[in-house]
């Protein structure tokens, strides 16, 4: 699931300051999960823009063009009239919206990460979708997304007792978390292996993926 | 495995040759003036083999430490340790700052990964880490022994260049840092550096452990030249902590309002402390020497050396 928090107040005040009116639209899924832009979420927004909000609609999947095309459809004069649409979803959804509409966007929320979830309001960042999984390798923990330092043949010096000196030592240490499991595992020869470096040129090439 | 690889420095010469080396330790900071490390660098000539030359430490933007490391060797005629971080650079700026470091003479580098950008003066800085520590070992070991760069890039004219990596004893569980000083040796480490360490017992079980990868380490002793620089070094360099005695001391030596009286008391107190601590290693392990980090604290070498030595 893509984890969002809501801008703060101050934020989102000053960028929809120079909007006359505002059109808002949520998101079904993940931002509904993350009580950062469901139906609720939707109707305070409305709510806080007071006289500026033209209308609202809930989109199953702001991020998939036909589903936001499907589910706007019956709100276009709200769309047309606004000047803005205040889109409470992640980044792809905000610029899926902005494609579909051609209207100026103002995203509420900010993306913070691929998580998984423990339970409500407990989400913890599992992924950065780097193109290279090494998870076969790492016990089933990232540590490019878990080592501050993404290094890939941690850990490093500034581990102590098992945290991060990154955030205060509150966080674990990816590779100690690594080679602990690995240990369990009686895989240590894995810790052992050497990863060379990645390769950059994957991801920053890989812009879409189209089938057919 | 120990490197094969041809001992370029004379560090790397005198170890091999099983001198029981010194290294001392030079920082840059935010300045644009070389006359302190000029200072530092002549104050510790006599006592060191060469002297490590850090990069950004603690991710603080200071001054670019190849520049003082190539003119402390050109004008004071101490070999240097090259500190390198991979924190601010990726391979690329890596790869042309070995070249140039090898252009300039440099004998030796230091291969770290370096504190975060978080922990720094420039908070909000990209932290890099194109490579890791091990990863830029390894983009050493290509460089220096096959001429090539990562990608296999043909160079031109020689890196002569013995690679010393950081260890971190103090670290809890020490079982992953073994492993990975492993992996680094086996890449291509000529010499490791360790963390500064107060505690004997811990350096001894540290060198037991690490006995069987074959690789010269030099104990790095950080002698403390205030109760200021004390207290900061217990509670923000990562994992290390002043023994509570030994910070206890120091404190005591602070009252003294005498200037000189005071830096006696100081001088007494790391003596103590550090003397049986430096005989210790030297007669009961096979480290291969001891890296004194008296960053400012040149004073202290003589009548340190003169009693262990």
């Amino acid at each position: 699931m893509i984890i969002t928090n809501q801008k703060t107040e101050e934020e989102i005040e000053e960028m929809a300051e120079p909007f006359g009116k505002i059109f808002v639209v949520g998101c079904g899924i993940c931002a509904t999960s993350c009580q950062t832009g469901g139906e609720e979420q939707v109707a305070e927004m409305v709510e806080k823009l007071g006289a500026k909000a033209v209308g609202s609609a809930m989109v199953e999947e702001p991020c998939d063009l036909r589903i936001a095309r499907r589910d706007l459809k019956d709100y276009k004069d709200g769309i047309k009239k606004a000047d803005a649409i205040m889109v409470m979803s992640c980044g792809a959804g905000v610029q899926t919206v902005s494609d579909y509409t051609g209207k100026i966007v103002l995203p509420a929320l900010e993306t913070l990460f691929i998580g998984s979830t423990e339970r409500l309001g407990r989400f913890y960042d599992r992924c950065m979708a780097c193109g290279e999984c090494v998870l076969d390798d790492t016990g089933g923990i990232c540590p490019i997304t878990r080592c501050a330092k993404s290094l890939l043949n941690g850990p490093c010096g500034g581990q102590v007792e098992g945290k991060c000196e990154v955030g205060d030592y509150k966080n674990d240490c990816a590779w100690v978390l690594i080679w602990k499991r690995l240990k369990e595992q009686d895989r240590l020869d894995l810790f052992m292996k050497f990863r060379p470096p990645r390769d950059h040129s994957k991801k920053t090439l890989t812009t879409e993926l189209i089938f057919r | 495995m120990v490197s094969n690889r041809p001992a370029y420095s004379n560090l790397m010469k005198d170890i091999r040759e099983e001198k029981f080396v010194l290294t001392g330790e030079l920082e840059p900071e935010k300045t644009t003036g070389l006359e302190e490390i000029l200072a530092s660098a002549r104050a510790m000539k006599p006592y060191v083999v060469a002297a490590n030359v850090t990069d950004n430490p603690l991710a603080m933007a200071y001054m670019n430490s190849l520049v003082p490391s190539y003119i402390v060797q050109r004008d004071v005629g101490l070999e240097t340790v090259y500190q390198m971080v991979t924190r601010d650079r990726n391979r690329l700026a890596l790869a042309s700052d070995v070249l140039a470091a090898a252009h300039l003479g440099i004998r030796n580098i230091l291969a770290i990964s370096g504190d975060h950008t978080v922990l720094g003066d420039n908070k909000g800085a990209k932290a890099v880490y194109d490579l890791d520590s091990a990863q830029f070992v390894y983009m050493l070991h290509k460089m220096i022994d096959e001429k090539v760069d990562l990608a296999g890039n043909e160079i031109h004219g020689d890196v002569e260049i013995n690679v010393g990596i950081a260890a971190n004893p103090n670290a809890d569980p020490l079982e992953p840092e073994i492993l990975k000083i492993g992996r680094k040796t086996k890449i291509g480490a000529d010499f490791i550096q360790t963390q500064t360490m107060f505690d004997v017992d811990l350096t001894k079980e540290f060198l037991k452990e690490v006995e069987r990868f074959k690789c010269p380490t030099l104990v790095g002793v950080f002698p403390l030249k205030s109760f200021g620089i004390a207290d900061f070094f217990d509670k923000y360099i990562p994992g290390v902590h002043v023994p509570k005695d030994l910070l206890e001391d120091m404190r005591k030596c602070k009252d003294e309002p005498d200037k000189e009286k005071r830096s006696g008391l100081y001088d007494e107190v790391n003596m103590e402390f550090f003397s049986p601590f430096i005989k210790e290693i030297r007669k009961t392990t096979k480290a291969a020497g001891i890296h004194v980090m008296a960053v400012l604290y040149e004073r202290i070498f003589e009548p340190l050396l003169r009693e262990t030595m």
